[in-house]
């Protein structure tokens, strides 16, 4: 086939090509260039780079991650990532799993319902978390006329408030891809296990978990990985003292221009992120050798 | 299990759903409520007004972030859907070197968080002397758009004959005429709605916008957001309003697409 000359394919690969190589391949690379270089403040100087410049650069940006004030800072949005994970799927599983018990003339709309959010403005969604929970907001008034407290709860700029807004953002991220494995987890399967002798518990730990294990897993990734990054949340919901990693990259080129550092802190997150995609890719293969045998 | 356990059941699974629909309803609807609300206290009802409206359409650096932010939607899901469509039709037609690198540069767009995708363009954009502004914002949204514009449209090419293209090529059409008429037509449906979740995605995004943005275009969420810092702006709740309609009417019209697919 290609041995006609194809000049719409020539083109269309140049254009793929480029754009690829020069929007994701060359971004990336710099990224990791810029979290080389000796501490930048805005302004790129690639002049006088030599290995020995980029060492230094290396042992001084990426030791400083490594100091003891930014581990602290970092486990504490990884863990407020972790709870807000935790949550999506202790929320979301069970609401998967209804979802596709449901009957199939109201599973379209019951899905529907799940994806609007998705398509609704995340700022939003934010700005409408935040009206409902400010200290004299509707909920607040709701728990007063109802004389469950007497004085107006500090909801807003709490850790909590900021798990809440998370959770309230990704929460669909969760469902989805639960509702695509249990749609395919055949009832067949489950009546074979019952009949066989196995109970509630035993079908579920055997059966149901290990089938929608790829489900969860995606679940956590497409949940986990995006709230370390989402500084508007923390932001809005939480003022300035419950950072996520997001905040602090933000803050590292916008606030105190020190483009290195925080290059080397995406460069870490970036890693994590590999780290947990080929975790996953090896759990999904191993949970399909184990489903076939 | 018996019958009463199963209708138990039942009533447990649909008070959860409608307390989980709840929760995430609650916000947005009480958000509408607000914006038609005629008193300044938001939670206080002072009656029915389009006030909070009218004032929205009084603020003109409101109303200029908005067209800036609509009109980078269009262009941007514009050049996206073009690329990716090509893009797809590339990787699903022809054998060419170096395949699972292009797609592990589109899997690494998807996955990579924003943030990082964010800092990447600014490097990129600073490093390469580029004005950051309307082009820069244009060229970061329709890469992060990309992604799902091919996937998109790869599954629905992988549902079209593929000797239709053949028979037009023997028929002596070029390549080039013979995806236009041919293959286009048949991809519409899927060729729309990557289009219009690109543009949603563009509307939706803060992240990178915060990063690639320059002084000479104010695109809405970044307007929206420094607002909100400061305090609730009761013409926001009206700006939100009229947003969570487009959205929902952008989610209706893809919806209606996919079935026109099956």
């Amino acid at each position: 086939m290609s041995l006609v000359r194809n000049p719409f394919k020539t083109a269309t690969l140049t254009i793929i090509w480029g754009w690829l190589i020069l929007l994701v391949l060359a971004p990336t690379l710099l990224v990791v260039l810029v979290s080389l270089m000796p501490e930048s403040t805005g302004q790129l100087n690639f002049s006088d780079l030599s290995p020995a410049v980029l060492w230094q650069g290396f042992l001084s940006n990426y030791g400083q991650l490594i100091s003891p004030v930014y581990i602290g800072v970092f486990g504490h949005s990884l863990w407020i990532g972790l709870i807000t994970t935790v949550i999506c799927l202790v929320l979301g599983y069970p609401f998967a799993w209804m979802i596709s018990r449901a009957s199939p003339r109201l599973q379209p709309l019951l899905l529907l319902l799940v994806i609007i959010p998705f398509w609704t403005n995340s700022l939003i969604r934010i700005y409408a978390l935040r009206t409902l929970i400010a200290t004299r907001g509707l909920l607040n008034d709701v728990l007063m006329s109802l004389g469950l407290i007497d004085a107006p709860l500090r909801l807003l700029y709490t850790e909590e408030a900021v798990i809440v807004g998370l959770v309230y953002m990704l929460l669909p991220f969760m469902i989805l891809p639960l509702y695509a494995v249990f749609e395919q987890l055949s009832r067949a399967t489950l009546e074979a296990a019952r009949d066989l002798g196995a109970n509630g518990a035993a079908s579920f730990r055997h059966i149901v978990l290990p089938l929608t294990m790829p489900g969860i897993i995606a679940g956590v990734l497409l949940v986990f990985l995006p709230a370390m990054g989402m500084f508007y949340v923390s932001d809005l919901l939480g003022g300035s003292r419950h950072p996520l990693i997001g905040n602090i990259i933000k803050g590292q080129f916008l606030e105190a221009n020190n483009w290195s550092f925080g290059s080397a802190i995406s460069v870490m997150l970036t890693m994590i992120m590999a780290f947990l995609l080929l975790a996953y890719y090896r759990s999904v293969k191993l949970f399909k050798r184990e489903a076939t045998l | 299990m018996s019958l009463r356990n199963a209708v138990s059941l039942r009533m447990f699974s649909r008070c959860y759903m409608t307390l989980i629909f709840t929760l995430l309803y609650v916000p947005i609807l009480v958000l509408i409520g607000i914006s038609f609300n005629d008193s300044r206290n938001p939670f206080a009802w002072g009656g029915f007004s389009l006030r909070w409206y009218d004032k929205l359409l009084g603020n003109s650096n409101l109303m200029e972030a908005a067209v800036n932010t609509l009109w980078l939607g269009v262009t941007a899901a514009t050049l996206a859907t073009l690329i990716g469509t090509l893009t797809a039709t590339a990787l699903h037609r022809y054998r060419f070197r170096g395949k699972p690198l292009l797609n592990g540069m589109l899997f690494t767009v998807m996955m990579m968080p924003d943030i990082v995708m964010a800092i990447a363009f600014l490097a990129l954009f600073i490093a390469l002397g580029i004005q950051l502004g309307y082009f820069s914002l244009l060229v970061a949204h329709a890469t992060f758009c990309l992604p799902f514009v091919v996937i998109t449209v790869y599954s629905r090419l992988s549902g079209i004959n593929p000797q239709l293209l053949e028979a037009a090529r023997d028929l002596g059409a070029s390549e080039s005429r013979a995806v236009w008429h041919v293959l286009v037509p048949a991809l519409l449906p899927a060729i729309a709605s990557g289009w219009l979740l690109s543009f949603t995605l563009s509307l939706d995004d803060v992240v990178i916008s915060t990063f690639v943005t320059g002084p000479t275009f104010e695109v809405l969420p970044l307007r929206i957001y420094s607002m909100v810092r400061l305090g609730l702006k009761p013409e926001v709740n009206a700006l939100a309003t009229l947003l969570l309609g487009l959205s929902l009417c952008l989610l209706v019209v893809s919806q209606l697409l996919i079935k026109e697919k099956k």
